[in-house]
């Protein structure tokens, strides 16, 4: 074969394989493509979607009572230790969602226990920087981690004036099955959340209650009949760090 | 340094693979120490539920402000017409791009989540910084990317003023993003502050020009050649303006928190160690980047009888651990001293409410911020040795005119 | 060129013949009766949302477009939960879905070396001594009450 006659023939043939391969490049898309649209029909068809969850009238808040909390009582955290699976450990890596904090005011000397979790903020900061929405405030105003999406890069602990959020350091076992939660990813009190999409109240709430204690209360700050909704109206309460405008959902009463 | 073939001036092979191995060694260092802080979690680091972002996050935010600032040298060329800098240019673009690689290498690896990148890739919340971030670092190597092809490629050479102001306005957007971070965080004392954003602009200049001096110098002396005096002590000049710059901001920052009561206890920690004895805040401020970090560089590059060659590179060295002194007091002390959520009160919990953290930087996290600055180290060797970014004019002239 | 067109006919239809055997293989529910097949071991109760096929292929889009209704909205159902599934296929032997190499979900997954991060976070055990009833999958999506065994408060280890 001559040149030219190479040079012809590989053009025809470059035009032919072109061809051949557009064309099986169809085929293959095609037999790839179908069943998935197939599929796509089954799937809208198939199972029924799930009840309404959280609503936008509702806003979940607690009331803590600090005349009532005792020094040295932990019965909160260690129900949501029991409650949400956590170690309870307190080495600087340990997940703590709520914790007991003795304060004592430097000029009066007056000392207060003072149990702080997550403040649930109507404008949590958290949720401003997290960069993937994997902190998101629900409708009914509970802050809470989608570990779905998050990616470990801890800005919303950075970002939380009350010290809220903790990092997973380790690999976690045995969770509990309604309380997810996993290494590399960032928590905090859900409100237990799961509890309350059961009409339950807070498991830290539950178990002051029930030791008698009575500094706790939860319920819709929005639901102008509540016990709660009435309490702070009658009584004075504050926010914590109220300067920053956060309003958040847990108020304090006997600061 | 040699010519290749085609002409133009590219590191020796052997000087090329020992570097290659320097820091191809060091980056595989850091990236064995990611993959053991993936598997074991961050409890074998030193960070903690106080202290989140550590010793690989002062190494990250140095390189990627330092990557912003390191374009200057090529946008006072292109942008500013300083025909002194225009042979400068591609080098310094370079190294934008090998020291944001870098940078964001160390970001990504220390994720909770790395696997999780994606994620962060296809999910935006736009009111947070990072997000924008995301854009921003990504954007800024492209522009680079089309920055260098105008500056290579000679029918595009007319285009390079109009990439250069492109790439210096996302600089600015860029190191503004970087500088908001912390800027935009309500929640602590250390930050809160919009002169952040401004602030990092200014250390921006002075890093990225440090770095690039230093760079310059090392090829110059395998070279075995000198940069000409005119341009060294015009960099040198700059250098001082911009270090001084730097901590008349530094300086304006700490000079405003001390007149608010409420900041007091804070500044009393940094800048004097009130409430720790032992902690290390107060000497890596005042000694590291004041000191030896800002004063000693401004002396040694302004100062009439010195300011030669050798003095430049020896500011230009101290200004980068300078940097490094001032990121670790902002960024960990930042976070070390304790928030306060109930002022007027002293506290105490389980939680480490009201004490402040001691945070120990742990091996994986030196690897791993080594690990950055050798990625960049092996993408500016490879750039160099590939590719014509040395200053070729320059060796050009130096060439014809005979060592100095 | 006759060799390459030789080349690429044959692979198109070798593909076509490895997806016809693959569907062929998933959709009749065989458990690990082939070599070739993962040990898929049956589920303890009942049957499941959707025949073997249709979970099979749908799974993931379910759990994903489920679990952000879920954690987003706060919409709950006690069928389509990852606490029912795991209810259901916990090996007997395990107790688990994803401990040994042949409890449910890691079978399958390990096989087709796609990596399931599921329970890195979510438990694999169901919780307790409870084992979700059969009429729970039927019953419409009520969620057991406060006072069953379910909601124990105690960090139960494997089932039955």
């Amino acid at each position: 074969m001559t040149k030219a006659d190479r040079d012809t023939g590989s053009r025809q043939g470059l035009s032919g394989r072109r061809a051949f391969l557009g064309l099986a490049a169809a085929g293959v898309g095609g037999v790839l493509l179908a069943p998935g649209v197939h599929l796509m029909e089954i799937a809208q068809a198939a199972v029924p979607g799930p009840s309404p969850g959280a609503s936008p009238k509702v806003r979940w808040g607690l009331l803590i009572d600090t005349t009532r909390c005792a020094p040295g009582c932990t019965d909160c955290v260690d129900a949501c230790n029991t409650e949400n699976g956590l170690s309870g450990g307190t080495r600087p890596t340990d997940s703590q969602w709520i914790r007991k904090v003795e304060i004592k005011e430097i000029r009066t000397g007056r000392s207060q226990s003072v149990p702080v979790m997550c403040q649930h903020c109507a404008e949590p900061p958290c949720v401003d920087v997290c960069p993937t929405g994997a902190s998101f405030k629900r409708a009914d105003g509970i802050v809470l981690v989608d570990r779905h999406s998050c990616i470990g890069c801890r800005y919303c602990v950075m970002a939380c004036p009350y010290k809220a959020r903790s990092f997973v350091h380790e690999p976690l076992v045995d969770q509990k099955a309604d309380v997810p939660r996993g290494k590399g990813c960032v928590e905090g009190c859900t409100l237990c959340v799961h509890r309350i999409d059961k009409g339950q109240g807070p498991a830290c709430v539950e178990a002051c209650t029930k030791a008698g204690h009575q500094a706790m209360l939860f319920g819709d700050l929005n639901d102008p009949q509540s016990e709660i909704a009435r309490r702070v109206h009658e009584l004075a309460t504050t926010q914590l760090r109220a300067d920053l405008r956060l309003d958040p959902g847990v108020r304090y009463q006997g600061l | 340094m040699k010519q290749t073939l085609d002409g133009f001036y590219t590191l020796e092979e052997r000087i090329f693979y020992v570097l290659l191995l320097l820091g191809g060694g060091l980056t595989l260092l850091g990236l064995t120490a990611a993959r053991s802080v993936e598997e074991h979690g961050h409890v074998i680091t030193g960070m903690t539920n106080q202290v989140v972002w550590g010793l690989p996050h002062v190494f990250a935010i140095f390189l990627i402000v330092a990557a912003s600032g390191v374009l200057n040298v090529a946008s006072i060329g292109s942008v500013f017409g300083e025909k002194l800098y225009k042979p400068r240019a591609p080098l310094s673009g370079l190294l934008c791009v090998a020291m944001l690689g870098g940078g964001l290498m160390v970001l990504m690896l220390d994720l909770g989540r790395p696997e999780r990148l994606i994620v962060a890739a296809t999910h935006y919340n736009f009111k947070s910084v990072f997000a924008w971030n995301v854009f921003l670092y990504s954007g800024m190597v492209g522009i680079v990317a089309v920055y260098l092809w105008t500056m290579f490629e000679r029918r595009m050479n007319r285009w390079s003023k109009a990439a250069g102001l492109a790439a210096l306005v996302w600089r600015f957007a860029l190191t503004t993003g970087t500088g908001s971070i912390f800027g935009f965080l309500v929640a602590r004392q250390a930050y809160q502050s919009a002169l952040l954003a401004p602030l990092f602009i200014v250390l921006s200049f002075a890093w990225g020009l440090a770095v690039f001096l230093v760079v310059q110098s090392a090829m110059y002396a395998w070279n075995g050649q000198r940069l000409p005096e005119a341009v060294q002590k015009r960099m040198a000049r700059l250098l001082g303006v911009f270090v001084a710059g730097a901590l008349y901001l530094v300086g304006v920052y700490h000079l405003t928190n001390l007149y608010f009561a409420r900041q007091s206890a804070f500044e009393a920690f940094i800048l004097l160690g009130q409430g720790d004895a032992s902690s290390e805040f107060p000497a890596l401020f005042w000694a590291g980047y004041v000191a030896l970090g800002a004063l000693a560089p401004l002396v040694l590059l302004l100062h009439p009888r010195l300011g030669g060659p050798r003095c430049t590179l020896a500011a230009s060295a101290l200004v980068v651990l300078g940097a490094f002194a001032l990121l670790y007091v902002f960024i960990i002390g930042g976070q070390a001293f304790p928030l306060e959520i109930f002022p007027g009160h002293v506290v105490t919990s389980s939680f480490g409410d009201g004490v402040i953290e001691h945070y120990r930087p742990s091996l994986p996290e030196l690897l791993l911020g080594l690990g950055g600055i050798g990625a960049a180290f092996v993408l500016t060797a490879i750039g160099v040795r590939v590719l014509d970014f040395l200053p070729q004019d320059d060796f050009a002239a130096l060439g014809m005119a005979g060592k100095d | 060129m006759r060799s390459l067109r030789a080349v690429a006919v044959v692979s198109v239809f070798a593909l076509a013949g490895v997806l016809a055997a693959a569907t062929a293989g998933g959709a009749d529910g065989r458990a690990g009766t082939g070599s070739l097949q993962p040990p898929i071991e049956a589920a303890r109760s009942g049957p499941c949302l959707a025949d073997p096929g249709f979970m099979r292929r749908n799974h993931p889009d379910l759990l994903r477009h489920r679990r952000d209704e879920t954690v987003h909205l706060g919409a709950r159902d006690a069928r389509t939960g990852l606490k029912a599934c795991v209810g259901c296929h916990a090996s007997t032997g395990t107790g688990s879905v994803a401990s040994a190499r042949t409890d449910f979900c890691v079978s399958c997954h390990s096989y087709a070396a796609v990596q399931v991060d599921c329970f890195e976070c979510h438990a694999s055990r169901p919780e307790a001594t409870a084992v979700i009833a059969p009429d729970a999958l039927h019953a419409g999506g009520a969620e057991a009450g406060p006072g069953s065994p379910l909601h124990q408060a105690s960090r139960g280890e494997v089932a039955p």
